[in-house]
């Protein structure tokens, strides 16, 4: 059995899946907002978000790179595709893009993206002296039952209250109707 | 690859897409998959620093999860009210549905 690291160095193939990633995160971002079609947007999106699960396996997280792919690409997008399967056809009436409005809102992302790419160039960070390197998912419960208890807690009422709002807005109007 | 550098440029780059994003489409569906790419750049950060200079390890994952959490609340409401606008007005385009403004 010839492994693809035999032939290539470990360190090059973990460099080449590194770019490869976030090629694939930039490519289906900018999938996401620059196709016209409503249904390539949310496919991008997805591809998007899987390309950030791969970088967070790079950033030392396994747990949050799951989490990442089970709730984006498996919830939230499957959610806007239920959305969109569910309403009428919304290609009907493609409007019009205004060419002021793209060029404005590059224009403003660009000054964005400069500026932040220089705060972040100039700005010396300095690494902390006592890097603690466990990453395991015990601590991230404990630390979530202990000391991230309040906010822990919080989440859980924001998304019941979330939930129950949506079936609210969504149903209410509809029995009204 | 093993700079922080790099991964704050990322996120910097995917929250910068996501503002052109929003201000470029009229649908509110496309604005709020716009939202999704600026919530995910500002998660990106919270790893990256987590990884290079954070004494706890746990902080920043934990903070990851909760903007997972709020994004996912945020996804719910926003197409309910979306669904909503829609069956009123028969139209999602962010520039018809002005009856709300002030």
């Amino acid at each position: 059995m010839i492994a693809i690291t035999d032939i290539i160095s470990p360190v090059l193939v973990a460099r080449g899946a590194f770019w490869l990633m976030v090629t694939v995160t930039l490519t289906g971002a900018l999938l996401a907002v620059a196709q016209r079609n409503i249904v390539h947007n949310i496919l991008g999106l997805a591809l998007a978000m899987f390309g950030i699960t791969g970088i967070y396996l790079y950033l030392g997280s396994q747990f949050v790179a799951m989490m990442q792919f089970l709730i984006y690409v498996g919830a939230i997008c499957m959610t806007y595709i239920f959305a969109i399967m569910l309403s009428p056809p919304i290609e009907l009436e493609l409007p019009k893009r205004r060419k002021a409005k793209v060029v404005t809102a590059l224009f403003v992302s660009l000054v964005a993206f400069i500026v932040m790419v220089q705060m972040i160039l100039s700005y010396k960070w300095a690494p902390v002296t006592s890097l603690s390197r466990d990453w395991s998912i015990e601590t991230i419960g404990q630390q979530l039952l202990t000391r991230y208890f309040l906010v822990f807690e919080l989440i859980s009422l924001l998304l019941a209250i979330a939930i129950i709002g949506a079936i609210m807005i969504a149903g209410l109007v509809r029995r009204k109707n | 690859m093993e700079s922080l550098t790099t991964y704050l440029v990322l996120g910097a780059l995917l929250f910068c897409i996501g503002i052109f994003g929003m201000l470029q489409r009229s649908s509110l569906i496309g604005m709020l998959i716009a939202t999704e790419l600026i919530l995910n750049g500002a998660g990106l950060n919270f790893m990256a620093f987590n990884m290079f200079l954070s004494e706890n390890p746990a902080t920043g994952q934990i903070f990851t999860l909760f903007i997972m959490g709020v994004a996912a609340a945020e996804t719910a409401i926003a197409l309910s009210i979306i669904i909503t606008v829609y069956r009123k007005f028969k139209k999602i385009m962010a520039d018809s549905v002005s009856e709300l403004k002030g």
